[in-house]
């Protein structure tokens, strides 16, 4: 699910309503299979090249990609994931709670690193883990790679790899799981406070 | 999560969520740059009118770890010498601007009172013999990262019971996560009462050595014994004391724990301090990543902290 901290706003999180698939299945493995070769080309192989998948959803995409990478040069490129909870801007605004611990098991200095998103939104997270980076080395170059940029950027942030550029409006919600990526909306809890799980 | 002053306020709930968010300060603290920007522009102040080296240090470290700003307030260097109340001098502090006070104190209940008078947090760092919860948290972490769980182990807290602020955070703290306690000590190292306390007590440690999880031992508190509890030292050792003998009875796979500061030739012989099983440092250096997890639930993460995750359903 993406974005699932600006649902877990008060008053208490929602219920996502798929409405409409945008990539399915196939659509998304030919689109990482893209990417992966746009990363390829644009590096001049794999030479230095890191992925980091941003928790939560990145870290599947960032896993595919990887394993697509192997597919075309025949090599393994270091891959690690990282929370960006510490570095939000929006601390104290609403509750941050991180997902899962950062692993960064490597040195990212004079390193390639492909940043991988699922959606790209307002650009805080990027912001975050442009931060976050930071305190892991110095890299030479950082570059970001995300399925979907959904615009309604607020940072002079932008993709390097996008898998589909999709228009969407503000208070609609993108999730992108292994089946494709669809389009939806968040409503209210019920009543009794209790989510339909 | 406004304060922390007891292991009650958080339940088997609270300290699961300790337990995992503790999970990335350590992460944290094994980097390079152990540091991150979470609480930029927070003060926390350490007020402590008890000696003390490693909370107090572990406590500013998280908050610097964090980038919080620490001040650090010693009684001996205060105007406290010159008669301030405790309430006058907190709300002095409070007016500096203070986000969250650590306190600890000789009396029972004084975090409490301070969270009556001041609008910051509050958080416990040992009151008297009452609680102390970030070195139950501390406990419980360490336990949890070598066994998995503290579910069904059987931990024994050894010594001086009557005067702990840690037995007593360590109990309640243990049986919410589902170990068995057994309180080992001398009649007269035990609270005139246990009514209520989820634990059985034993009066002879070599009967419990052979089937223990976690050996706990607490330091003899002879600063707040007003009377003869003991013979004497060597007669405590004697008993109760984790000798060289003693480690050799306990099952390979057990826990030596011990809060410090050390007796060292008291409740714990040198060689048991330095054995393989003990964890007494781990215990400090997961004191830091536990007390960035607490400051960070009260300070940062939010009143509110399980997130509600938005679940999908159907199918377009």
């Amino acid at each position: 699910m993406a974005e699932r901290e600006r649902n877990a706003t008060p008053p208490r999180g929602g219920v996502f309503v798929a409405a409409t698939t945008v990539m399915d299945g196939a659509d998304l493995r030919r689109a990482v299979t893209r990417i992966a070769h746009e990363i390829v080309e644009r590096n001049h192989g794999l030479e230095g090249v890191v992925l980091i998948g941003l928790q939560t959803g990145g870290v599947p995409l960032a896993q595919r990609l990887h394993q697509s990478l192997a597919d075309i040069e025949g090599l393994t490129v270091p891959l690690g994931t990282l929370d960006v909870a510490f570095y939000r801007d929006d601390i104290g605004l609403r509750p941050v709670v991180p997902e899962a611990v950062t692993d960064i098991p490597f040195d990212l200095t004079g390193r390639t690193v492909v940043l991988v998103d699922d959606v790209l939104f307002t650009g805080r997270t990027v912001r975050a883990a442009l931060n976050a980076l930071n305190d892991y080395g110095r890299p030479r170059a950082v570059q970001l790679a995300v399925m979907v940029d959904r615009g309604h950027r607020e940072l002079p942030i932008r993709p390097d790899f996008v898998g589909k550029n999709l228009p969407t409006r503000f208070d609609e919600q993108v999730d992108v799981g292994p089946e494709g990526v669809v389009i939806g909306s968040v409503t209210p809890r019920t009543a009794d406070g209790k989510s339909n799980r | 999560m406004k304060h922390l002053l007891s292991i009650d306020d958080l339940g088997a709930d609270g300290i699961a969520q300790v337990m995992r968010l503790t999970d990335n300060f350590v992460e944290v603290s094994g980097r390079a740059i152990p540091k991150v920007p979470t609480l930029r522009g927070k003060t926390v102040v350490s007020l402590f009118y008890e000696d003390s080296t490693r909370t107090r240090l572990s406590f500013e470290t998280a908050a610097k770890r964090l980038s919080a700003d620490t001040m650090t307030f010693s009684v001996s260097s205060s105007s406290v010498n010159k008669g301030e109340s405790l309430r006058d001098t907190v709300e002095t502090i409070e007016a500096m601007g203070v986000d969250a006070v650590v306190v600890r104190h000789k009396s029972a209940g004084v975090p409490w009172r301070i969270a009556s008078w001041v609008g910051a947090s509050v958080i416990n760092a040992g009151d008297g013999w009452h609680e102390h919860p970030t070195q139950a948290l501390l406990d419980c972490y360490t336990i949890r990262s070598r066994r998995g769980s503290l579910s069904g182990l059987r931990i024994a807290i050894v010594g001086d019971i009557a005067h702990s602020r840690v037995a007593r955070s360590d109990v309640a703290a243990f049986h919410a996560l589902g170990a068995e306690v057994v309180l080992v000590a001398p009649p007269t190292l035990l609270p005139p009462t246990l009514e209520g306390w989820p634990v059985t007590v034993s009066h002879q440690l070599d009967r419990e050595l052979g089937d223990l999880d976690v050996i706990y031992l607490l330091r003899l508190q002879r600063e707040r014994m007003s009377e003869a509890l003991i013979p004497s030292l060597r007669e405590y050792r004697t008993l109760y004391g984790l000798t060289a003998d003693r480690l050799r009875r306990l099952r390979p796979d057990a826990l030596v724990m011990h809060p410090g500061p050390m007796n060292r030739g008291v409740e714990i012989d040198a060689e048991a301090a330095g054995d393989r099983r003990s964890v007494i440092t781990t215990q400090v250096s997961n004191g830091v990543a536990v007390r960035m997890a607490v400051l960070y639930l009260i300070l940062g993460a939010g009143a509110d902290l399980i997130a509600p995750v938005p679940e999908l359903v159907g199918k377009p």
